[in-house]
């Protein structure tokens, strides 16, 4: 009978040399909620699981230079509790908040979704809106990427196999600025993104636009920032023009595929849609 | 006999006490099929097919064999090859011979996920490990997924010994048709030729499946003398002692097969699927062995109900009147002969009063898993493409659609398109509440629509036992024959206490296996608290007589002389002493008047009437994601009388739910090897509580049925009937254009949305 090893590390330290002595057999654990599925259902078949939820700082939240740092296996659930974190940054606690159920929430984290490397990962196109890094340890160390450089492919990332996504680190929110995030589902919850968008602005006083940052997801292999879009709304007051700019933009940076979930068609149309609608909500929420 | 118009006498039937199996369920005691555990039990698994249609050439279950904790392996040959014959199976009948093929493949495997041989082992591990060694060897087939195709000339075939029924002279060639159903009356060219208006469309529907949320468990054992028992939830234990026993060639009298709680069936449960390979499994290592499926599997292998091809057309005058109409449904069987087709063509024009009629009906097998009874088992999809069509002459004529309906509305006395008369229908009344509620009576804000929609179903009747045992403290424990799917065992005590006069909290109810209650039919048709019920009511009524004679006996006075009520026996001669004598005083000296008080009866009930169900859908689609919000929806039905309205409304919330899944998102997926993509409830979209409004109910009581003792009429599955075409026709209004395909998936409705 085959078994599975569970291994609880104490430090990031003795988690990287665990996967390293694993070579490859191992699976990082946050909240389970899609490496368990995935394992029940045969499609993954690890030696070894490697919980990451016992070590001090992988889980909560704490404010940095401005900015926080949010530890990579924080659940779902305490983030949208955090009553500054949820102010500064609405857009994506509210794409972290539509993943799965109440009990889900309890567990799933924003380090788990982004590595789960799915192009429909709805915390993912919201993360990288919010021009948000991750902070990676490994044995040679520390490095950072930008969250939109992480996933390489369908449950693919840029990770070494002995590397070990620790903590988020959301820059310091500049004023009149905010962030939204929309996902298309046929249904109201428990669902997978057909579509998201996830929009991040910020504005001056009068209303004009500064920065704009927006990111797409289930429309190709990976998340994706659209830089284009993104410099569509920047100068303007988010004018017919400017938000047609946009989706044209977004919907030139869609290759998405049709499958039991959506047509390629109707990704494509629906994506310049959503972020056309998360920027005109950022935008309000920013000057508000 | 009690006959069915009492209302105003009634004490406990019409009220809405606590149901009965709430605490068990809520706090997790529920025994439900998985629950089940035997000493020694061992951990059973399926192998299936890859494959959606291929000749199996060889299976190879040596190395499995060999594996440590392996303790049975079969296959097809552990069943009796011999077994023919049907067994009733809720609506209809099923073939013994290929309900064996489907739960253990021989020949050929018909689907992804056919099952072609089964372990028992020590650990669900081992089972797991034993299933992947077990090699077996497969010549792959072309397959035929899509209806209209099965149906084409060149079409792969599934049964080489498939030629289709119905057809005068018998077929030369075998094809995948299994059956052409024909029905009619009148002279429909005619009705054509004279028509001032016509509509005409070509309706499809998906796949569907029942969506139970507990899949097929169950635990099998076999005695070392031969006598053997099963634990399963089922719709009905008697169906799965008859089919394991026929599979398995034992004499019913050797298996007794005992009811679990259930989880949900929706006529997906009147089948087996475990059961029999459970028992083969247990016979051959002589240890209890447990079989449960995954969700995968359920989708897979189990249910669903017909995807359907549809031609109506629809001949009227120009003030509404019906005059004729002809239609052709072409009906997904799954891998074997099977569809409701024929019950579509019986219930497609059943709620109106047409002169003349030609309906054909096809039932074609394909590559899918065979399907299954699915409430009102053929008749959402009929009535999905004839309500449209309806709406669609409303919009021509300028008519209210409720008025359109109105006007061809049965009413007792027509005669239906299959033979029968129309009794006691309260359709009109249904349609003139709906007109009158204020829902219909609301106006749209602006981008919304309504959809307006009616069904039919027959409802039956059949064979059903029932025991009352009278307890020694005048308590009354009621022996039902059938597992609860909607809430019988409340109706059940509750019209036993009726008849008893005893407070409902008096009176419990079991479900007694095999063994233990006479026979009944399976728990489908809608025909438990008409059935079931009038053999309950009829043992009451002989413990009501027995209470007597025993309270005339003991007061030496004449029997016509004893009035029974409230539970209580009085003596009416006013020459004795006798003071009144309650249900706990005769029960408490029970054996110095004759024994224990109880009675069982045995029926096959007549009577039972059908129902017809009126649905308004108000609906708004974001214009830019083609995505529908339902916003309003109200389900009313003649229904006789609610024996527990609060039941009652639940099955009219619960059918309209379904529907409304049935209509908007669900479907089975199929990729091009055969492939069902979407085995999972993340990516088969059912409705989650949050997609549908409060669905407001009418329960319309004007016509009771006079031959049940209390005015049931069955009510599961009527209220599965309309949604389809209800929120189709609001889908539609929006659009601009008629909807003909379901699901109306969000894409689907933003390309119609974009072409105009």
């Amino acid at each position: 009978m085959s078994g599975v090893d569970y291994l609880s590390p104490g430090t990031v330290a003795d988690a990287v040399s665990a996967l390293r002595a694993a070579g490859g057999s191992a699976r990082l654990m946050a909240g389970g909620t899609d490496l368990l599925v995935q394992m029940r259902g045969g499609r993954a078949k690890p030696k070894v699981v490697i919980d990451l939820k016992g070590i001090p700082g992988l889980s909560g939240i704490r404010l940095e230079g401005g900015g926080f740092i949010v530890g990579a296996a924080t659940p779902g659930a305490v983030l949208g509790e955090h009553e500054a974190l949820k102010a500064a940054w609405p857009g994506v606690i509210e794409a972290a908040n539509l993943i799965g159920s109440t009990q889900v929430q309890g567990r799933a984290s924003l380090g788990g979704n982004l590595c789960n490397a799915s192009p429909a990962a709805d915390s993912v196109p919201a993360l990288i809106a919010a021009g948000v890094v991750c902070l990676i340890e490994g044995p040679g160390g520390k490095r950072e990427l930008p969250v939109e450089k992480v996933q390489t492919g369908p449950g693919k990332t840029a990770l070494a196999v002995d590397e070990i996504l620790v903590a988020f680190r959301f820059p310091a929110k500049a004023a009149q600025s905010s962030d939204a995030y929309l996902r298309m589902i046929p249904r109201t919850e428990m669902d997978i993104a057909v579509v998201g968008a996830g929009v991040s602005v910020s504005l001056d006083a009068s209303g004009v636009c500064t920065a704009a940052r927006v990111g797409i997801g289930a429309v190709a292999p990976t998340t994706l920032l659209v830089e284009a879009a993104g410099a569509a709304l920047v100068g303007s007051e988010f004018d017919d023009a400017a938000l047609a700019k946009l989706e044209a933009a977004v919907a030139a940076a869609c290759r998405p595929i049709s499958d039991k979930r959506g047509t390629a068609e109707y990704r494509t149309k629906v994506a310049s849609v959503l972020a056309r609608r998360a920027a005109l909500i950022a935008r309000d929420r920013a000057s508000a | 006999m009690s006959d069915g118009n009492q209302g105003g006498k009634l004490k406990v039937v019409g009220q809405r006490p606590i149901r009965p199996d709430g605490v068990d369920k809520v706090t997790g005691r529920a025994q439900f099929g998985a629950d089940f555990h035997l000493p020694g039990m061992l951990a059973g698994r399926i192998k299936r097919s890859p494959h959606a249609h291929a000749r199996i050439v060889k299976i190879d279950a040596s190395a499995a064999a060999s594996l440590p904790g392996v303790k049975a392996i079969v296959t097809s040959v552990d069943f009796d090859r011999g077994a023919s014959g049907e067994v009733e199976a809720g609506e209809g009948h099923t073939a013994i011979r290929e309900v064996a093929e489907n739960c253990l493949a021989s020949g050929k495997v018909l689907y992804v996920g056919h099952a072609v041989a089964a372990v028992a082992a020590t650990h669900p591990e081992i089972a797991a490990e034993a299933i992947d060694l077990i090699e077996v060897t497969y010549e792959a087939l072309p397959h035929v997924i899509d209806v209209e195709e099965a149906m084409a000339p060149g079409a792969p075939l599934l049964h080489a010994d498939l030629f289709t029924k119905g057809v005068n002279p018998k077929p030369d060639k075998p094809s995948n048709i299994a059956l052409k159903s024909v029905m009619g009356r009148g002279d429909v060219p005619g009705a054509f030729k004279s028509a001032d208006v016509i509509v005409e469309g070509r309706y499809t529907t998906a796949a569907v499946h029942q969506g139970y949320i507990e899949p097929h468990a169950c635990v099998a054992s076999w005695g070392a003398d031969g006598q053997s028992t099963v634990w399963c939830s089922s719709q009905g234990q008697f169906l799965v002692r008859a089919l394991v026993a026929k599979i398995l060639g034992m004499p019913l009298s050797d298996l007794k097969v005992i009811p679990a709680e259930i989880g949900g069936g929706f006529g997906g449960k009147t089948t087996v699927y475990l059961e029999p390979v459970a028992l083969a499994l247990s016979r051959k290592c002589g240890r209890p062995v447990k079989l449960v499926m995954s969700r995968e599997e359920v989708f897979l292998a189990s249910g669903p109900t017909s995807g359907s091809v549809m031609d109506v057309k629809i001949a009227a005058t120009k003030d509404g009147k019906i005059t004729g109409a002809e239609m052709m449904l072409a009906y997904q069987a799954g891998a074997f002969p099977g569809s409701p087709v024929h019950l579509g063509c019986m219930t497609a024009f059943a709620c109106y009063d047409v002169e003349n009629l030609a309906l054909v009906g096809y039932d074609v097998v394909s590559n899918r898993p065979k399907v299954a009874a699915y409430r009102a088992p053929g008749a959402p999809m009929a009535a999905f493409a004839v309500e449209s069509a309806i709406d669609e002459l409303a919009r021509k004529l300028g008519m209210d659609p409720i008025d359109l309906r109105l006007k061809n509305a049965v009413r007792d006395g027509a005669k239906t398109v299959y033979g029968a008369t129309v009794k006691s229908a309260a359709f009109v009344e249904t349609l003139e509440m709906v007109k009158a509620s204020a829902h219909y009576k609301t106006p749209l804000a602006k981008g919304q629509a309504r959809g307006v929609a009616a069904g039919f179903w027959f409802n039956i009747g059949g064979e059903s036992s029932a025991a009352v045992h009278v307890d020694e403290d005048g308590g009354v424990t009621v022996v039902s024959s059938n597992p609860d799917i909607g809430g019988s065992r409340a109706s059940m005590a509750m019209m036993a206490a009726e008849t008893l006069g005893l407070p409902i909290e008096r009176v419990r109810c079991i479900i007694g296996d095999t063994a233990s209650i006479g026979y009944s039919g399976s728990t489908g048709g809608s025909r438990v608290t008409f059935a079931t019920g009038m053999a309950v009511v009829q043992a009451a009524e002989k413990v009501v007589a027995d209470l007597k004679r025993r309270a005339a006996e003991t007061w030496g006075c004449d029997l016509a002389m004893v009035e029974w009520a409230d539970g209580v026996a009085k003596c009416a001669d006013p020459s004795k002493d006798a003071k009144p004598l309650s249900m706990k005083a005769i029960a408490s000296r029970s054996a110095k008047t004759g024994g224990p008080i109880a009675a069982e009866v045995s029926i096959n009930a007549q009577g039972a009437a059908a129902g017809y169900g009126v649905h308004l859908c108000d609906l708004e689609i974001d214009p830019e994601t083609g995505r529908s919000t339902v916003i309003r929806y109200t389900a009313a039905q003649d229904v006789g009388r609610a024996i527990h309205p609060a039941y009652v409304e639940g099955q009219l919330q619960g059918g309209a739910a379904q529907g409304i899944g049935w209509a908007l998102n669900e479907e089975y997926v199929y990729g091009k090897s055969g492939q069902l993509e979407n085995a999972s409830f993340l990516d088969y979209r059912m409705p989650v509580a949050s997609d549908l409004p409060m669905i407001d109910t009418i329960l319309v009581e004007a016509r009771p049925n006079p031959r049940h003792p209390y005015g049931a009429k069955g009510v599961g599955e009527v209220p599965i009937v309309p949604p389809l075409a209800a929120v189709a026709n609001a889908v539609s209004h929006i659009v601009g254009e008629r909807m003909t395909s379901l699901p109306l998936s969000p894409a689907k409705v933003l390309a119609a949305m974009a072409k105009r």
